[in-house]
């Protein structure tokens, strides 16, 4: 019944949608009149309708339903109720439709709350979030129905032991969120096209959708990252893996469209460039679901998908954004030139951001496609890796960190070389001490991380530098946003740099009782056991680490082997302190009676994703302080819709 | 309208892209990994006993002068489950197979066995993997066609369909 009530749900919902699209077509003939204003509860019952849907497919999960398929197909009676849950959305049918409830959600409340937008604009872009949501449903309804019942009812399959852990759990939601927040950008984007009305209005009610989405992509990119780092077992935090970048790319593009749109919401410049960037962003984010959903790039995330429903999904992708740029083409020549800007002005350090950031996510995109593309032009298989990316984007990270450090403390449309100086000498002095210091003491330490701890010095003291002779008490909430954000990125680049630099490995094949020295610890090897879990069977060591002046610790890395399917994971043992980490791995049993260990102290490594979480803390805060301006504005100001539902 | 000719280079550089996602599409490459063992001697291996009173496999025993199948398989998969029936009618040609067990438990075995039919002649219990890594194997099912020397002439990974028999009796005939 559960399965029944969520696939007419599903229908009506997508019936909904086609209706929401007709009324945005129809009401732009006839701008303004009746048809336009019924787009809004249609949007908001589609919103409902699809919300419930979902709702049922996490109940069939939750109860184990075997008789769906594709709750058989992916959960287990025996897993543990959280994976059970998270289960949902751990598989095609289901991360589909999770995105389009999440979309349609975004829709509903851009309908329900959106003031700023004018009415036809409003419309247009609800039109343009139906048309996606359609191709969405469409592809649900058609070649993956998730509430497909079966006839033999068996006991169900599992979840790649990989994805079932906590954090991951929850990883593909925050994606998704972060993903679907670019969905508004982007019909925001061809709603503006359509009506020629891109402006200052426009930019301001496309913020704190490209906000929002942004602290979602920055989490899910920490969150990734810290996972790979205790999960992996390898002691690494990012490995370029071709999922890792599918979530930078839109990252890259958004991070780029959320410094763009600042100058067109308060300067009325760049205004085609926004446009193209919000097109790009949406295209990066759909890219990369598409990368990392096809299969057509082979990474441990890739889900098996037949070639028939990644054709489906093409054929989407190529008319929403081939579509969008089309429009793009058509139209931009005739949206208004913005408002003009001098060279030294923070108009153009925002510039040179966005272009900068554009050249990483191309350089990016390029080492991600190089593989396929060289194995369809002779069938040769290689794998790009590290080395490329740390060697090309290294260093336009680093110039891009001083354009960061500078623009801040640059005045809109014309500011003065000297003025610049004064402001930024005392940050710039601070990377000089740093560059003397460490060339002086740490020695050598590579081009990249001695170059990252200069900059990182230098971003540091300039990013505060906003706050200087200001009332801190009346800086407002987006500026302290500011601050803390471009503080996490010198906070990260710190993490990052010495990490590459002063960590220190000692891998070793210990014998039970066997003392090994790491940095200023002694690791004693006290004992190896056998450990199950729930579903895995698992090796674990018991390891006493012992520190001068502290009392002695114990530390049990653990090797889980998966039945179901075969399939090996490294739970690696972590202990934070204050100046670093100890991460210690145990490997399979290798001579006789000797265990491989891999003994890690990583100075610092912490900071990498504090700095992360500041950096989404800075877009948080950026984004309350925006809505809360907006509500305190709209207060005297009568909203142009009358009769919005709250 | 086509006055601005680079207006249009976003587009096709998108159109490019989507040109080479296809084509990635509809060539999937290379992504199953085959046996290097095939044609080649089988490297020493033995299992352990998984169901009382029935012979266990290893390489010696694989050796014995009949071609056969050799059916990689575990109590907890479900595409195993599948192949079951294709693989009982071909022990009602009367071809001879032997199963290898891996990651499992005697009890599940035996269960597995009375609910679903038994179509092996010697079943082994591998629990570490390694009779499974020596034949090249990297999943399961899979079946391997062994001759009658005890080399491995084929390799069929996944489930075993009608679709599939008369290339596999094509290659057990093909061992003499």
């Amino acid at each position: 019944m559960i399965a029944e009530a969520g696939l007419a749900a599903l229908w009506l919902a997508a019936a909904l949608t086609i209706a929401q699209l007709a009324l945005g077509v129809l009401g732009l003939r006839r701008a303004g009149e009746g048809l336009a204003e019924a787009i809004i509860p249609v949007s908001v019952l589609q919103a409902l309708l699809v919300t419930f849907s979902f709702v049922c497919l996490v109940t069939l999960f939750m109860r184990s339903d075997m008789s769906v398929l594709l709750v058989a197909a992916n959960s287990h009676s025996a897993k543990p109720m959280i994976y059970k849950f998270a289960g949902t959305w751990g598989n095609h049918e289901g991360s589909m439709l999770l995105w389009v409830t999440i979309l349609s959600i975004a829709g509903a409340t851009i309908a329900a709350f959106e003031r700023k937008l004018r009415t036809d604009t409003k419309v247009a872009t609800l039109a343009a979030q139906a048309a996606i949501a359609l191709g969405f449903y469409g592809f649900l309804l058609l070649s993956s129905n998730p509430f497909e019942r079966i006839e033999n009812v068996i006991e169900g399959a599992g979840l790649n032991p990989l994805l079932q852990d906590p954090g991951l759990a929850f990883h593909p939601p925050t994606l998704y969120a972060g993903y679907v927040g670019m969905s508004a950008a982007f019909s925001f984007a061809v709603g503006a096209l359509v009506t020629r009305d891109v402006g200052p209005e426009f930019a301001r009610a496309m913020r704190p959708w490209i906000l929002a989405s942004w602290i979602f992509l920055t989490i899910g990119i920490v969150a990734g990252s810290y996972w790979a780092y205790y999960t992996l077992g390898w002691g690494g935090w990012w490995f370029w893996d071709p999922v890792e970048n599918a979530s930078l790319m839109p990252w890259l593009a958004t991070t780029a469209l959320l410094h763009s749109v600042t100058v067109l919401a308060t300067r009325d410049g760049l205004r085609a460039w926004t446009i193209m960037l919000a097109v790009l962003a949406f295209s990066m984010s759909m890219v990369g679901t598409f990368l990392v959903r096809s299969g057509i790039l082979t990474s441990v995330h890739s889900f098996a998908v037949d070639p028939e429903r990644g054709v489906f999904i093409l054929g989407l992708l190529v008319f929403y954004i081939c579509g969008a740029l089309a429009l793009f083409a058509l139209r931009i020549g005739t949206v208004r030139e913005g408002s003009r800007f001098d060279l030294v002005s923070r108009e153009s350090a925002l510039v040179m951001n966005n272009l900068l950031l554009t050249v990483i996510l191309v350089v990016v995109l390029c080492g991600t496609l190089y593989p396929l593309a060289l194995e369809l032009a002779n069938g040769e298989k290689i794998s790009v890796g590290a080395p490329y990316f740390n060697a090309v984007a290294g260093p336009l990270a680093v110039i891009l960190m001083l354009i960061l450090a500078a623009g801040p403390l640059l005045r809109w449309r014309t500011d003065s070389t000297k003025k610049l100086v004064d402001r930024i000498a005392l940050a710039l002095v601070s990377g000089a001490g740093a560059a003397l210091l460490l060339a002086v003491f740490a020695g050598d330490l590579g081009i990249l991380p001695y170059l990252g701890l200069v900059v990182a010095a230098v971003v540091g003291v300039a990013s505060v530098a906003p706050l200087w002779k200001r009332n801190l008490r009346r800086t407002p909430l987006f500026t302290w946003g500011m601050v803390i954000a471009h503080l996490g990125c010198a906070v990260s680049i710190v993490g990052m740099a010495s990490e590459s630099a002063f960590t220190q490995e000692n891998l070793v094949a210990m014998e039970i009782g066997e003392t090994q020295r790491i940095h200023d610890f002694e690791v004693t090897l006290e004992d190896v056991r056998e450990a199950p879990g729930p579903n895995y069977a698992a090796l674990e060591a018991v390891a006493v680490v012992r520190r001068e002046g502290a009392e002695p610790l114990r530390m049990v890395p653990q090797l889980h082997q998966f039945s179901d399917p075969v399939m090996q994971t490294n739970q690696a043992a972590i202990e934070t302190y204050w100046n670093g980490q100890l991460y210690i791995v145990v490997g399979d049993r290798s001579i006789g009676n000797r265990f491989l260990m891999r003994l890690w102290w990583k100075p610092w490594v912490t900071l990498i994703w504090i700095g992360g979480l500041m950096i989404a803390l800075g877009g948080l805060l950026a984004l309350l302080g925006r809505v809360r301006r907006d509500i305190v504005s709209r207060k005297p100001a009568a909203p142009e819709l009358k009769g919005a539902p709250a | 309208m086509m006055r601005k000719p680079l207006l249009w280079l976003p587009m096709v550089l998108g159109l490019g892209l989507f040109v080479l996602f296809y084509l990635g599409l509809e060539n999937p490459g290379q992504r199953i990994i085959n046996s290097n063992v095939i044609g080649r001697e089988l490297p020493e291996f033995s299992t352990q006993v998984a169901v009382e009173g029935v012979e266990p496999v290893s390489s010696e025993n694989l050796r014995d002068g009949n071609p056969r199948l050799v059916n990689v398989f575990a109590s907890w998969c479900a595409p195993c489950i599948q192949e079951i029936p294709v693989l009982l009618r071909l022990r009602a040609q009367g071809i001879e197979i032997d199963g290898i067990a891996v990651h499992d438990r005697p009890a599940d075995i035996s269960r597995f066995l009375a609910e679903n039919g038994n179509p092996y002649r010697r079943i082994g219990l591998d629990n570490e993997g390694r009779s499974q890594l020596e034949i090249g194997s990297s999943g399961v099912p899979e079946t391997f066609v062994i001759d009658r020397e005890g080399r491995i002439v084929y390799q069929h990974i996944g489930i075993v369909t009608e679709q599939d028999i008369p290339e596999i009796l094509a290659r057990l005939g093909g061992t003499g």
